[in-house]
Formats: C-alpha cells, sequence, structure tokens
C-alpha cells in the first residue's frame, strides 16, 4: 500500500479498499477459470498421448502383448508374474459377467430416456394388478425401480471408469514387461510387488479402504442425489409402486422462479440462511475475541475459572445444551400468566413481558441469534486466545508510547491482525453456519411457520439445510426439490469458498512478490 | 504544607517553591500549551484496578449466564414434582426418581450402550482412516494426489445428508435384513472419514520432512516411517481425532433419525434419538425431568473428556484454521 493511500478522507478510504477487494476476487475469479481451463487442456492432452501410445505400442508389440489386450493378464502369465496375472483376468472376468448379468440392464434403462425426458424405467408396477388364476386373487406384479435404476446406473458408470483405468494399466506392464525381457531385465516377483506396496506404493495401502467407503458412501449416492434433483421423484412418484421421470432443469425453474408461490418461499428461506450465518458467525467471532482479550488480560484473577466456564458450554453435547435452552425459551400458552420456560417467566416477572419464542418470526430469529452466541462465542474464545498471544507485544508497546488509546489499539492493531489470520476461519465458519442444522433444529424445529409466506413445509427459521431435511423426511417425501436445495447450498458454499481460496492465493502472492 | 506539589506541568511535579521569575513561569505555560495535556492524571495503579475490578466484574456476570442453564439442567433432573415447566429455578421438593425411573422404566441404558458401542467402533475406524489418508496426502506425492484432495474438497461443500435417502437406499439393498441397525450406523460414520483429512494433514506438513530423508536414507520402508516416526510424534492430532470421532455419535441426531426413521423397536436407538423424542409435544409433560437426568448422565463423561483434553482440541482447530 503506498503513502498516497494515507492522504485519502476516511470515505475514499474505504471506496478505495472496496474497489481493491472487488478487483481482487474478479481476478481470482478469473485465475480459477484460466486454472480450471488449463487443467482441463491438460487432461485431455494427456488422453490424446495415452491413446496415441496405446496404439503404438499395439503396433510394435509382439503376438503375447497383442493378445494381453483382449484378455487381460495374460502379458503377465507368460512373463513371469502369474499371480498378477490370474488378478487382472479374474478382475475382467468378473466385469464382464457384471455387465452381462446386472449392470448393462440398468445402464439401458438409465440412458434411455435420459436426453429426451420420460420415464426411468420401462415396466410401472400395475395397479389394480393381474388375476391369477392359481392363487385365486389379483397379485401386484413389480415393475422396475427408478430409484435402483439412478441409482445402479451410476454405479455401473463408475465400474466401467474404474475398468478402463485397470485395462489400461494392464496394458501399459504387459508392454513393459515385453521391453523389459527385450532389454533383459528381470520381471519383479509376487514378493517385491506386495512388498512395494509398504514403500514406494504406501499410498494405496493407505487410500485404498478409506476410498471405497468414500466412493460407496459418498460419491455414489451424491451423483444419485444429483441426478435426481432432474426427475420428478416425489410422494406421487414413489418408488417402487411407481415410475419417475426425468425433467431436465424444470425443477431449478420453479424453485429459482420469484413468481411462484414455492419461488417466494425459497428467497425467503436463502435470504434469512444468509442473515442468520452473518449473524451467527459475526457476533461469536467478535464477542469471542472480546472475551478473549478480557480473560487473558494482565491483572485478571481465575482465570482458568473463568475459561472451564465458558467452555463447558461447548464440551456438552450440543443436543443436550440446545434441547434444554429451547425448553427454558419455551412460550408455554402464549400468553400472561400462561406458564413456560423458566426464561420466559423470569422475563414475564421481571419485564411483564411474555416472550413469543417460537410464536413470532422475528422473536424467534432473534432468539436464535442469542442462543447461539451462548454456544459460538466460548468457541471463538478458545479459537482466538491462542492467536492473541502471538500477536507481536512489542507493536502495542509502540502504541501505547506513541500515545494510542485501548480503542485505537484495538482497531489498528489486534482486529487487522486477528482478521488477516483467521480470516479463513471466518468464511469457513460462516459456510458452516448456512450449513448449521442442530441450532435451528433443535431449538425451534424450523418454526413458527406462516401459511402466506411459506409453502411446501418451509417455516419462518428454517434454513435451507433444515428445509432439505424436512422435504426429504417429511410427508411429502419431495425429494426432487430437497437435492435442487442441495446443490444450490453446495453452490453458495462453493462461492464463498473461492473468495477463500482467492484470498488465500492473494496472500501468497503478495508474500512472493515481496 | 508549603512542600506541597503546586504546579503540575506535563505530569512533571515541581516543588512548592515559590517561582518568582515570570519570564519563567510563562516559558512553562508556553511548553504546556504546545505538548498535549493528558486529559485525567490518575495514578496508573488506580486505573488498573478499577480497570481490573470493571472486567472481573462483567467475567463473572457473564460466566454465571453462561453457566446458568447448565446448571438449570442439573437441578431440574433433581425435581420431585412432575410436568414440563416449574415456576421456580429451585425445585420445591428434591427426589433421585428421575434416576430411578432411568433404571426401570425406559430403555435409557440400552440406548446408552448403543451409542458407546457404535461411537467406540466408528471412532478407532475413523482414526484410522483419517489419518492413514491425511499422512498419504502429506508425505507422498504421488499423481492422483492433487485431483483427488480437490474432488474431496468439493465434496466436502455438498451438504453431507444430502445424499442421505441415497445412502438410506443403498444400505437397504446392502444389508436388506437390517439395515436399519447400529451396523448402518457405524458404516455411515466411518465412511465419510476421509473426508476430514485437512486438519491432520495440516499437522504432518509441520512435522519437518528431514525425519524421513534420515529414515529413508537408512533404508526405512515409509510404512515403517509412519509406524516408528510420524505417529509416535503426532500425539496431539491422534488424540484431537479420537476426540472428535468418539464425540460425533453422541451429539449426532440427523444421522440417526434418518436411518431409524420408523423403526417400531426403539430398542435401537441410541441416546439423541430417544431423548428427542422425549421432549416431542405428547411425551414432554411426563418425560421432562426424566429427559433432565437421561442429559446428565450423557453429558458428565463427555464434558469431562472433553475439559481434559482440551489442550489437543485446541490445538487441532486453531491448527486447521489458521492454515486455512
Amino acid at each position: 500500500m503506498d503513502l498516497e493511500y494515507y492522504r485519502l478522507s476516511w470515505w475514499q478510504r474505504i471506496l478505495y479498499k472496496c474497489k481493491k477487494t472487488l478487483a481482487g476476487i474478479g481476478r481470482g475469479f478469473c485465475n480459477f477459470w484460466v486454472k480450471l481451463g488449463k487443467g482441463i487442456a491438460a487432461f485431455f492432452i494427456g488422453i490424446v498421448l495415452g491413446v496415441k501410445n496405446f496404439f503404438v505400442d499395439w503396433w510394435r508389440g509382439n503376438l503375447i502383448t497383442k493378445v494381453s489386450y483382449f484378455v487381460m493378464g495374460v502379458g503377465h502369465m507368460f512373463r513371469g508374474q502369474v499371480v498378477k496375472g490370474v488378478v487382472y483376468l479374474g478382475v475382467e472376468v468378473a466385469f464382464i459377467a457384471y455387465l452381462i448379468f446386472f449392470g448393462g440392464k440398468y445402464l439401458y434403462m438409465f440412458f434411455q430416456n435420459f436426453f429426451t425426458g420420460g420415464n426411468v424405467g420401462l415396466v410401472e408396477t400395475s395397479v389394480s394388478g393381474v388375476w391369477d388364476d392359481n392363487l385365486g386373487e389379483y397379485v401386484k406384479i413389480a415393475g422396475d425401480n427408478s430409484f435402483h435404476i439412478v441409482l445402479y446406473g451410476i454405479l455401473s458408470m463408475f465400474m466401467i471408469l474404474f475398468f478402463a483405468m485397470i485395462y489400461f494399466r494392464s496394458v501399459k506392464e504387459s508392454v513393459a514387461l515385453e521391453q523389459g525381457k527385450i532389454i533383459g531385465r528381470k520381471a519383479d516377483n509376487f514378493r517385491q510387488e506386495t512388498g512395494r506396496l509398504f514403500d514406494s506404493k504406501f499410498h494405496i495401502t493407505l487410500l485404498s479402504l478409506p476410498m471405497v467407503g468414500l466412493f460407496l458412501f459418498t460419491i455414489v449416492p451424491l451423483v444419485t442425489m444429483i441426478l435426481i434433483a432432474f426427475t420428478n421423484y416425489d410422494a406421487s412418484h414413489e418408488v417402487p409402486e411407481h415410475l419417475f421421470q426425468w425433467v431436465g432443469f424444470e425443477n431449478f425453474g420453479s424453485i429459482l422462479n420469484g413468481g411462484s408461490a414455492l419461488g417466494q418461499t425459497f428467497w425467503r428461506v436463502l435470504g434469512w440462511t444468509l442473515v442468520w450465518a452473518f449473524f451467527a458467525t459475526f457476533t461469536s467471532y467478535f464477542f469471542g475475541m472480546l472475551l478473549a482479550m478480557l480473560i487473558n488480560k494482565k491483572g485478571i484473577r481465575l482465570k482458568k475459572l473463568y475459561r472451564t466456564l465458558f467452555v463447558a458450554t461447548i464440551a456438552v453435547p450440543q443436543f443436550v445444551s440446545l434441547m434444554i435452552m429451547s425448553k427454558m425459551l419455551d412460550t408455554g400458552g402464549g400468553i400472561m400468566g400462561s406458564g413456560g420456560g423458566i426464561i420466559t417467566q423470569w422475563i414475564e416477572n421481571i419485564f411483564g413481558y411474555h416472550l413469543q419464542f417460537g410464536l413470532d418470526i422475528t422473536t424467534t430469529r432473534i432468539c436464535i441469534i442469542l442462543v447461539n452466541m451462548w454456544i459460538g462465542v466460548p468457541y471463538s474464545m478458545l479459537m482466538c486466545s491462542g492467536i492473541l498471544m502471538n500477536i507481536p507485544a512489542d507493536l502495542y508497546e509502540s502504541a501505547r508510547i506513541d500515545g494510542a488509546s485501548k480503542v485505537r489499539t484495538f482497531m489498528k492493531i489486534t482486529l487487522p491482525y486477528m482478521m488477516f489470520v483467521t480470516g479463513p476461519y471466518l468464511i469457513t465458519q460462516f459456510i458452516g453456519n448456512i450449513n448449521n442444522f442442530n441450532v435451528i433444529f433443535l431449538l425451534s424445529g424450523g418454526g413458527p411457520g406462516d401459511l402466506q409466506l411459506y409453502t411446501d413445509g418451509a417455516k419462518g427459521t428454517d434454513l435451507l439445510i433444515t428445509w432439505l431435511y424436512k422435504l426429504s423426511l417429511g410427508i411429502d417425501r419431495n425429494y426432487k426439490l430437497a437435492s435442487v436445495i442441495g446443490i444450490l447450498v453446495f453452490v453458495i458454499s462453493a462461492v464463498f469458498s473461492l473468495i477463500v481460496y482467492n484470498r488465500s492465493s492473494a496472500v501468497k502472492g503478495e508474500d512472493n512478490f515481496q | 504544607m508549603s512542600k506541597e506539589k503546586t504546579i503540575d506541568i506535563n505530569g512533571v511535579a515541581t516543588s512548592a517553591q515559590p517561582l518568582t521569575d515570570w519570564a519563567e513561569i510563562d516559558r512553562l505555560e508556553k511548553e504546556a500549551v504546545k505538548v498535549p495535556k493528558r486529559k485525567k492524571h490518575r495514578s496508573m495503579r488506580i486505573n488498573r484496578i478499577i480497570g481490573n475490578s470493571v472486567g472481573q466484574t462483567v467475567l463473572t456476570v457473564l460466566g454465571i449466564i453462561w453457566i446458568i442453564p447448565l446448571i438449570y439442567l442439573v437441578i431440574q433432573s433433581f425435581r420431585g414434582e412432575p410436568g414440563a415447566w416449574s415456576p421456580t429455578f429451585f425445585p420445591q421438593e428434591w427426589t433421585l426418581d428421575n434416576y430411578k425411573r432411568l433404571f426401570n422404566e425406559t430403555q435409557f441404558f440400552r440406548w446408552y450402550g448403543n451409542t458407546l458401542l457404535v461411537s467406540v467402533i466408528s471412532c478407532t475406524i475413523v482414526t484410522v482412516f483419517a489419518l492413514s489418508v491425511s499422512y498419504a496426502f502429506s508425505r507422498i506425492k504421488f499423481k492422483a494426489r492433487k485431483p483427488m484432495m480437490n474432488v474431496m474438497l468439493i465434496l466436502g461443500m455438498f451438504p453431507g445428508f444430502m445424499s442421505m435417502s441415497a445412502v438410506y437406499f443403498l444400505l437397504k439393498i446392502l444389508l436388506p435384513d437390517n439395515y436399519q441397525s447400529l451396523l448402518s450406523l457405524i458404516i455411515v460414520y466411518s465412511a465419510g472419514a476421509a473426508l476430514n483429512y485437512y486438519i491432520a494433514k495440516g499437522f504432518f506438513d509441520t512435522v519437518p520432512k528431514s525425519l524421513d530423508e534420515a529414515a529413508r536414507i537408512d533404508g526405512a520402508s515409509r510404512a515403517r516411517i509412519f509406524w516408528k516416526i510420524i505417529l509416535p510424534l503426532s500425539k496431539p492430532i491422534i488424540i484431537y481425532t479420537i476426540l472428535i470421532s468418539f464425540i460425533a455419535p453422541w451429539c449426532d441426531y440427523i444421522f440417526v433419525s434418518f436411518i431409524m426413521s420408523g423403526v417400531p423397536d426403539t430398542g435401537m436407538y441410541t441416546v439423541s434419538l430417544g431423548m428427542y423424542k422425549w421432549l416431542e409435544r405428547e411425551m414432554i409433560q411426563q418425560y421432562f425431568t426424566t429427559f433432565c437426568a437421561a442429559a446428565v448422565i450423557v453429558a458428565t463423561p463427555i464434558t469431562l473428556l472433553f475439559m481434559w483434553l482440551q489442550k489437543y482440541y485446541i490445538q487441532g482447530v486453531t491448527g486447521g484454521a489458521v492454515k486455512g
């Protein structure tokens, strides 16, 4: 920053900073796309090179290598790596069997109407049933299960991908074995191969199991649910009784359209989600920082006791502390003298006002943010204490000698330092609060509702994430909407994460420059 | 009294000898204008005492506010009168019936056992998975490393239980007989472990690489380095991972409620789900004080564990946060 900056008046400074931040975000955004483009280009160049080598090797290879292009593992078996060859062969046989007996059918049904829109699956479960002479009654004949088709379709596509990877690897190894033979290098035996799994290829050992878990229970379900956003899967198209259809971007259109009741609900919920995330993050952060400074102040006694008192709230499992809080705030009958939680009664006795927690949307929202401070402040206090200690003491010393007041020291030294160090944390926290299911669901359950403003099960204090939960577990079973909301939450989180990414890359850039 | 301090400019006390030289006084006065006066001149000590006592009072008040709900919880668990609301903070009648009731009338201790089982097993798996993934990402420079880390970063941005309904179907297919069971819960908690690699990776990144290199020169394999060198140095992060993954099943409500939705046998529940049901509108009048008793039993060990291992928790969190 140059000296010109200090000539500006305060509003010019703010303008200057805004401009700089926006420019930074813009630049980072461009950088991101450029990097993405480069990555994709590199990916395709890699594929082209790989394909070229694939054919060159075929051309140069001898008969065994050529056979191993079709029957995996032959090359290994003939060149001393019998166990590996058998494994490769087994993989190929298993894969082909999988496609013929299982995957192929689902893949066909998956892609049948994928691009044109229409049913997922061929036969719908008969509604009235078919007369069965032997049993003497109507029997329902099970049709296709659309959800299974999507799920298995995706699973099969991943299987094909994995198989392709294994296939190319086996071909490459087979070629390498032939080349090794020509130059007279002995092939590794089985023990050497497995030994390598604990040394130079240790990552394969370390990663394989966690990745299988991640693949089966995170990636496949996630991709499935992303695709569900492009179908009309809900209670009236519930599997296995009915088929659902591919509908393209229809769901996105209806939820983003501000004119419809659903669209208005969505924008309201989104608005509150962002407001909530902002207040929840910053109130906790600032008060946590102030608290940390107060406790760390020289001359304060019983530091340990205070710290323990505050940490107790985060140590207690959240569902216990939040639910007891929600019951303490309970409004009882909703009018004066109708009982309610202990805090409601205290407020009534002292101020003569009956708390409308769970009845009035604004009151509930304020209460939720306050209760969130109860949980969030100690957390950021813990966070900040360590960092506050790291601020060089000579900064404060020189500020004191120059006669700076306490407030000024805070504004000019503590705050900028903290923001610099914990900036990424703040945005992570912001994203965490967008997805903060516990606080909302356990405190207010999303209520109170307002049928004029909200449709599809959303209520006044629902976040996108609690709405998603209600949609997929509620009576409607509105999976399509839940998936759309999930994708939109992802988009929001991704945008904020990009800002973090830009910020940190900008910081790195600065360091390099100096 | 003549030795009193009379003129006090810039905080420099001069002796109370009468100054006859008016030129001197003018000069002093001029200087006094030039240099900004201190607003209040009170001795630093008093200032500090006032500041500290204000701080002490504020902290005490805040501390009381912060701890009251928890004290309320404990006290209510000894309340004798039935019903959800009590007009007073302290009960009129103290009793241990609520705790006895947990033993005699409810399935609470079955839930407790379930949760303990789930959390011990899933904590073991999660710790092993998370540590091995983060070690691999931190130390071994293989080709797919960067792409894998990016993909996992992106996966982590999707709301975790968006995929829950698909997981539910998947479990139904894989475990057709008992998909609504504790085994499913363990699978769900453990499978995502790899996604939380970055905190431990951040820690491993700070362990000097020269240690690895020295060991490699001596002929140690990577597996041996991991076991014999890195893990013994990583006590804080191991404890952090264990702590977090052990506590998670105790606090989780979403996944349990999803997996156990519509289960007729309430004995399969974990504590959070079972206790949540007690506070539903139909049950709360009858079960509120029981809930408090159960909450005390659940929260005490967890709280103590957390307090005991607080240091490691803070290390983990701040390490991850500052790294961004």
